[in-house]
């Protein structure tokens, strides 16, 4: 489970620039469940999945991490959540490394290297032997049906190839939470519902999935269990919450 | 199981297979370093080599060697000088000496003539360095004729060539007897061009020195330390030629890493952030970089210094050789012997591994600091 108490994210504070992506927003994000963040451009979804997946820290307020286990923190052990809020960024990137998974819009996938490469990248500073993260890319690459790609640069393969690459990629080192940041966003309606269907095989499998989206196919999908609606940087409404 | 070594041996894997997708980028680069460190190296085996072989040259030089000087000029000295000096305590030997130079205006060279001390050449030979029997195309047995003070023809036999093993002193040599050497420039007889001195004890040399200086003022008694010293600064680094070459290649080295410092491409920041946004630790960005760095430069190194092993001891620094073996139209061919000095190796090693290793690592530091969530947004 993911916690937000109050949380603020403000960009070049005390500068004539000032703006303020994410407002004093609260949530309750559980495990296992898909979770659709709503909304327009501009209106704070990015940055609040950031401020989730630990790549930026917010303003003010507090986001807590529930059953996570790290080399400095075990749920178990401790029996409370990991406030990740005041983290040193060490700490920080062993939770990005162990508990989440990305998807960006773009793919951000490395040109110039395989697919399968791609796919160990997130592995390579875990410390876990080659041998054993290539066969688990191997494996994700047949679970989403693009290993006769595994030799191939990424440059050669289609948007839906690439979209498929970006998601094995993001689930290698067997992340709790995937986050996907407008997923859909280059892809065409029939490549879209395909995506759904592997949000749906992930889902299965137990995973927590947290989606950006202003794609109705997203946010409209039967597989989406909360739509939590955001517009500049405040929550506007949240449906099907537990 | 999770451990360092796994995780510096993935970082390394990476940092081979980023290289390979440059390739071009990366093999201009390493040809461009490989031959600055092929000039530089070059350069100090050169060096070093002909330092060497000049310090065993003059290992058998003597103790001290006495010039009469006639208005600051190397005037000829009597005899009469060496019978003296050899009373004066602690002076083992006195060697009158007969050597000069000859200008052959038909070839256009300059040949040194030296009367041995032992008088292995009868009069009527000579023995000739390797050179003079190249550029006067004489062999063994062939008669060279030079041409006294007086004009008049002197006809001398071969006797022997000297080996090209010590062409850099005899490539330019010719041994005669002290009766052809006083026919070729018309020496009064009991007169010699310097004295050759030993002395017993290696400690007064200079004492002796100052002796000799006392006696006869007319004298300048160089001692041999004085010689190696002269050997020495004109080998050393800072011996005019080399500086140039020298100041050439570092500057090249500086531009060149300067440029790859500021040169860290978009694409090469993009997947900087990338690597951060997926889980790579700033250190892990920076221990790729680093064996990119290193895997270029110390590839490069060792290439470098491989060929001007190769240049300098088995194609006698043929690169070099017109600039820096001598200004003579009779170039000696020969074969430096082999010398490697590790502290300037390690010197070079620093100057060049290093720096061209942080200017990879400081501008992906830079890039590497950036907030993960950069990606996001790009």
């Amino acid at each position: 489970m993911i916690e937000l108490a109050n949380v603020t994210k403000t960009f070049n504070a005390d500068k004539h620039n000032q703006f303020t992506a994410v407002d004093d927003v609260s949530l309750t994000i559980e495990a296992g469940r898909l979770t659709i963040l709503k909304g327009p451009s501009g209106s704070g979804k990015t940055t609040l999945m950031a401020l989730i997946g630990c790549m930026a820290r917010p303003s003010s307020g507090r986001i807590r991490l529930h059953g996570i286990s790290t080399s400095f923190f075990s749920d178990a052990d401790s029996g409370s959540a990991l406030d990740i809020t005041s983290l040193p960024e060490r700490f920080l990137t062993e939770i990005r490394r162990t508990t989440f998974g990305f998807i960006f819009q773009q793919f951000n996938l490395v040109k110039g290297i395989s697919a399968l490469e791609n796919i160990m990248l997130p592995a390579y500073p875990t410390g876990e032997s080659q041998a054993a993260f290539r066969q688990r890319a191997l494996e994700l690459m047949e679970l989403f049906s693009v290993s006769r790609h595994a030799a191939s640069p990424v440059e050669w393969l289609s948007g839906g190839e690439l979209q498929r690459v970006a998601i094995a990629r993001a689930l290698i080192n067997n992340p709790t939470i995937i986050i996907a940041d407008e997923p859909t966003a280059h892809l065409d309606s029939k490549l879209s519902r395909e995506f759904m269907e592997m949000v749906g095989t992930l889902k299965a499998r137990g995973k927590t999935i947290l989606i950006a989206s202003h794609d109705p196919l997203v946010y409209d999908s039967e597989l989406a269990e909360t739509v939590v609606g955001m517009r500049d940087g405040r929550i506007t409404g949240i449906t099907g919450a537990a | 199981m999770n451990s360092p070594l796994n995780r510096h041996t993935n970082i390394l894997d990476f940092a081979l297979s980023s290289l390979l997708r440059r390739k071009s980028k990366n093999l201009s680069l390493l040809v461009v370093y490989t031959l600055i460190v092929f000039v530089i190296a070059s350069l100090i085996f050169f060096v070093q080599a002909l330092k060497h072989e000049a310090a065993q040259t003059l290992a058998e030089a003597p103790d001290l060697v006495v010039q009469r000087m006639i208005a600051g000029r190397h005037d000829l000295i009597p005899a009469t000088y060496g019978e003296q000096i050899s009373a004066i305590r602690g002076v083992r030997s006195v060697t009158p000496r007969l050597w000069g130079y000859y200008y052959d205006q038909v070839f256009g060279a300059n040949y040194t003539l030296l009367v041995p001390e032992n008088g292995v050449v009868e009069p009527g030979s000579i023995m000739i360095g390797a050179g003079v029997a190249r550029n006067q195309r004489i062999k063994i047995d062939d008669m060279l004729t030079l041409k006294t003070s007086r004009n008049a023809p002197l006809l001398l036999t071969v006797q022997g060539i000297y080996p090209s093993s010590s062409e850099l002193i005899s490539s330019d040599l010719i041994v005669l007897s002290a009766e052809d050497f006083q026919e070729m420039f018309h020496l009064p007889p009991g007169q010699f061009t310097d004295l050759a001195v030993t002395v017993a004890n290696p400690r007064e040399q200079v004492t002796v020195a100052t002796k000799i200086a006392e006696l006869f003022p007319d004298t300048r008694p160089i001692l041999k330390s004085e010689m190696l010293r002269t050997y020495d600064s004109l080998f050393e680094w800072r011996g005019g030629m080399m500086v140039v070459i020298l100041a050439v290649a570092v500057l090249s080295f500086i531009i060149f890493a300067w440029d790859k410092a500021t040169g860290l491409s978009a694409e090469e920041r993009k997947e900087i952030g990338i690597l951060k946004s997926i889980g790579w630790e700033t250190s892990d960005v920076l221990q790729l970089k680093f064996w990119e760095g290193i895997v270029i430069s110390l590839t490069a190194f060792l290439v470098g210094v491989v060929l001007a092993y190769g240049h300098v001891f088995f194609f006698s620094a043929a690169l070099f050789e017109h600039a820096l073996k001598g200004w003579s139209v009779i170039y000696p061919q020969f074969r430096l012997i082999p010398v490697v000095d590790a502290y300037q190796l390690t010197v070079l090693f620093f100057l060049t591994v290093l720096p061209y290793t942080a200017a990879t690592i400081i501008p992906a530091w830079l890039a590497a600091t950036v907030p993960p969530d950069a990606a996001m947004r790009s």
